[in-house]
């Protein structure tokens, strides 16, 4: 039986150097790593969500010019996890990257005045907006070769990895990553916070580094062309129908049954 | 009220030669550059803009090229602005804050966080420091919730602009900080149930004490904009004051910075009003509120001055905010123009539609270029601090007008729908209906406008009198050639229409406005005769003459109007905006509907008018008490026998 409260034997333990010592400083070592992460968050400047997309009449793309572009929310979703992690002291450095062209800049102010600490810039001229390709995360992986979380909606520390719950066609995953990892963020990760216009100023200080792809030696000739652009098909007007004999007969109708 | 501090009149041929300093030359011989570089000591600095034009001058540089910010700062601007739209659009619910009469406490915290609290607060206080022409930009997306917008301007433009603009250092230190972040709210007690408009009567008392170290605070005010959440008040109360002159004892006015936790403040319940219902306006009362000395703004006695100066500085951004809700109505009436139908047709096909949608644009396009021209003096002004009180009058008067009608004419194009409830048009109505009525009413300010705008010309007019009495060939020169030139309406070229395509100093308007700015020049020099006229006519006694000079008013609100408009449309066609040309057209077609109003009250001014009828009528209803006439179905007993001669067929 344990005394309710040995104040004696508690001071003793927690004193004694060696079971106690080794098992703490395991963990501040531990805390140390995961403190000493730095976050490399990718946004990028698509057409604003709101807006209604028009396809050009060459139907050569869409149309950008005079258009309100914004940070991609799923950009913003991803910034917002980063600060969060720094917020718990989890993170030591958050650095914004967007490749694009000049007005980028604009985005990784926002990135700036969000949270970030610092910018960097790769000056990629051609237009872009947010082809929904679903590659980038993946391809940095395998580039780094480290391993990737993607469609996060839940992202916690566990002693030297990340837990990272993802969002999958059949359910919820639940996978162990170790570090260093990619993660790409999903809409239920968190709610963005506003950048305030006192850290929009505060941004102002901080830096931006400009670079361009021939810095880094990287190839940019294109090894796609797009071909066309068009709007989707008009969507057909449903049919209701009032039994089930009725719905049968339409299907053999049709020839789909 | 009626001062406006620096009052130097100049002759202008007593420096060196106009032409010259039209060539856009310093006084030193250097040529001036860039438009934005201006000579300090320049006469044309000594008063900004509108108050020459009641002299028939008009002061080129001042108002163009149109302000503009640089790259940098209009780059964090534009940063700034899509937050405060985003929160606008997803976090504030303005049918929900009009029905429950009560902004909720989580959008009041969003707007704090934002920085919403403490624009103007410089930014060692904490503050975001933004300049005149920042702060009217934000204040185009807060006005989308008349109640918000109440509430912020109620503690920043005038709750707290006392600290800023009259406090000390110590003063500033200890309020701004809390201020800037909203932990603090701030409210501007002034107005008193017998001192509305009538500012110079209010009947607050604050009584030195005993130990001299505090004065006592005893009164009682109503109308107050966030009364009933302040924590720091700026109060203004009556001080009995020693005249170092004449050692008179006199009551004068005294500014305090009042704290809720001093004691004794007790706040009534909020008023149930037509409009802004989301703002708090309340009574508030003082009983023995124990204010320290050091809590004095700015001099004992010298608070009316301090009043009128929070309130002169404020008034500009109603430009803004005013065109900010008249272009969100645009859209949202567009979409219904675009896609009702009746008669077969939309009704975005049938000109009397298209005219109103026309009459908004209008409106707000000169509503907007006035109060950044305003915010644009103010922000550039040489050694800054210029008094465009008058000017800020004038876009305050025009721009809640123009929200009146404009809101009411899109109303009226959705017809019955515009009526219920369930569109927001008449939470529109009924949130701009207060504009006309606070921030001074829309009557004071245009005698405000007329009578100091008259003061100065009357002031000039003096000195170039003794000029001609004492024989000043000059003078005798320009007044014929003014005179001549005016009466075959040939004012002097004010030559502010560029005679190249190129622009050769930007001091002046693109050719495109030509039509526009003639019309204008015109109207300059009509005023100018008119001022003398109407001066030598009334002399001093103008003052009474308030149908004169409201009309006044309103012909110098519409060339403030048609100035900023040309200067604005100019700038667009020389840096090549999107749609320059749409801006062009509405520029010149402005101008035109503008002139041919003033040119109806230039006559009315000049010759016959109805005003001595017009007040007998009045005054002889007022008298009695009510309506006068007879009823239409009144008739008197005998009237069948008295002959009538039917007329002959």
């Amino acid at each position: 039986m344990w005394p309710i409260f040995d104040y004696g034997r508690f001071v003793s333990i927690i004193s004694s150097s060696d079971v106690y010592g080794v098992v703490w400083m395991r963990s501040l070592a531990q805390l140390h790593k995961m403190a000493n992460l730095r976050v490399l968050v990718g946004v990028k400047r698509v057409i604003d969500y709101a807006v209604k997309i028009r396809v050009k009449p060459d139907n050569s793309g869409v149309v950008t010019d005079g258009v309100k572009h914004s940070m991609n929310p799923f950009c913003e979703i991803a910034m917002e996890e980063a600060v969060r992690l720094k917020e718990k002291k989890l993170a030591k450095e958050i650095i914004a990257v967007s490749c694009g062209p000049a007005q980028a800049q604009e985005t990784i102010r926002t990135a700036l005045a969000m949270g970030a600490d610092r910018g960097i810039h790769v000056e990629v001229t051609g237009k872009s907006i947010d082809g929904d390709n679903n590659q980038t995360g993946q391809m940095t992986a395998a580039l780094l070769d480290w391993p990737q979380a993607t469609f996060a909606s839940e992202v916690t520390k566990e002693n030297d990895h990340l837990k990272v719950v993802r969002e999958i066609d059949g359910g919820l995953e639940t996978v162990k990553v170790t570090l260093p990892a990619v993660i790409t963020a999903d809409l239920r990760l968190n709610e963005p916070r506003y950048a305030t216009l006192p850290n929009i100023m505060k941004a102002k200080k901080k830096k931006i580094a400009k670079h361009k792809a021939a810095d880094f030696g990287v190839d940019l000739t294109p090894t796609l062309e797009v071909v066309g652009v068009e709007d989707p098909p008009v969507r057909q007007a449903g049919q209701k129908v009032e039994s089930t004999e009725e719905l049968v007969a339409k299907l053999k109708d049709s020839g789909v049954v | 009220m009626l001062s406006t501090g620096k009052l130097r009149p100049t002759l202008g041929l007593v420096r060196r030669p106009w032409c010259a300093s039209a060539a856009g030359i310093h006084s030193s011989g250097r040529r001036l550059h860039n438009p934005d570089e201006v000579d300090l000591f320049d006469f044309r600095y000594t008063t900004p803009f509108v108050k020459n034009l009641f002299v028939g001058k008009f002061i080129r540089e001042q108002v163009f090229p149109f302000p503009r910010l640089n790259q940098q700062d209009y780059d964090q601007l534009q940063q700034m602005v899509d937050p405060v739209e985003r929160f606008f659009k997803d976090d504030v619910d303005s049918a929900q804050i009009d029905t429950d009469a009560k902004i909720p406490a989580e959008t009041l915290q969003g707007l704090k966080d934002l920085g919403l609290f403490g624009m103007q607060v410089p930014l060692e206080y904490g503050g975001l420091g933004l300049s005149n022409t920042e702060y009217a930009r934000l204040g185009e997306i807060t006005a989308i919730d008349g109640a918000i917008a109440v509430t912020l301007a109620a503690h920043q433009a005038i709750g707290l602009k006392g600290i800023m603009i009259a406090g000390n250092a110590e003063q500033k230190a200890k309020y701004l900080p809390k201020l800037a972040t909203g932990e603090h709210v701030a409210a501007f007690a002034l107005t008193e149930p017998s001192s509305g408009s009538d500012a110079a009567s209010i009947q607050t008392r604050a009584t030195l004490s005993d130990s001299g170290k505090h004065f006592l605070l005893n009164g009682g005010k109503i109308w107050i904009s966030n009364g009933g959440i302040a924590d720091v008040f700026t109060v203004f109360a009556k001080t009995e004051v020693v005249d170092s002159k004449s050692g008179e004892v006199k009551d004068k006015v005294t500014a305090f910075i009042v704290e809720r936790s001093f004691g004794g403040i007790t706040s009534g319940k909020p008023e149930d009003k037509l409009g802004i219902r989301g703002s708090n306006t309340c009574t508030v009362h003082f009983e023995d509120t124990p204010v320290p000395i050091e809590n004095v703004l700015g001099e004992v006695g010298g608070g009316f001055k301090v009043a009128m100066n929070i309130l002169n500085g404020g008034r500009f951004s109603m430009g803004s905010s005013g065109a900010g809700i008249v272009k969100k109505l645009i859209e949202q009436t567009a979409e219904h123009a675009t896609t009702r139908t009746q008669f077969d047709r939309k009704l975005m096909e049938f000109p009397i539609i298209q005219e109103k949608f026309a009459e908004m644009a209008l409106r707000a396009y000169a509503m907007e270029s006035m109060a950044y021209l305003t915010a644009g003096i103010m922000d550039r002004w040489p050694g800054g601090s210029p008094d465009c009180s008058v000017e800020a009058a004038m876009v305050k008067v025009y721009s809640s007008e123009s929200v009146w009608s404009s809101v009411s004419e899109a109303l009226q194009v959705l017809g019955g729908l515009g009526y219920m409830k369930e569109y927001p048009y008449e939470r529109y109505l009924r949130d701009a209906r207060i504009l006309m009525i606070f921030e001074g009413t829309n009557e004071i300010l245009r005698m405000y406008i007329a009578l100091v705008g008259m003061k100065f010309a009357g002031d000039i007019l003096k000195e170039k009198l003794k000029e001609l009495k004492r024989g000043n060939i000059g003078v005798i020169l320009q007044t014929v050639r003014q005179r001549w030139g005016s009466g075959f309406g040939m004012g002097p070229s004010h030559g502010f229409v560029s005679e190249d395509r190129f622009i050769g100093d930007g001091f002046k308007a693109h050719p495109s406005l030509t039509a526009g700015a003639k019309l204008l020049e015109e109207n300059v020099n009509n005023l100018g005769t008119m001022t003398e006229t109407l001066l030598a006519r009334h002399g001093k006694g103008i003052v009474e003459e308030q149908l004169v000079l409201k009309r006044v008013a309103d012909i110098t609100i519409n060339m403030y109007a048609m100035t900023a408009v040309v200067s604005r449309a100019s700038k667009a066609v020389v840096m090549g905006l999107p749609n320059y040309d749409h801006e062009v057209l509405m520029a010149n077609t402005f101008c035109q509907k503008t002139y041919n109003e003033n040119m109806q009250m230039f006559h009315d001014l000049g010759g016959e008018n109805t005003d001595a009828a017009v007040q007998k009528i009045g005054k002889d209803i007022l008298k009695t008490g009510n309506y006068i006439a007879a009823h239409p179905l009144d008739r008197t007993h005998d009237f069948d026998n008295i002959d009538v001669v039917p007329p002959q067929r």
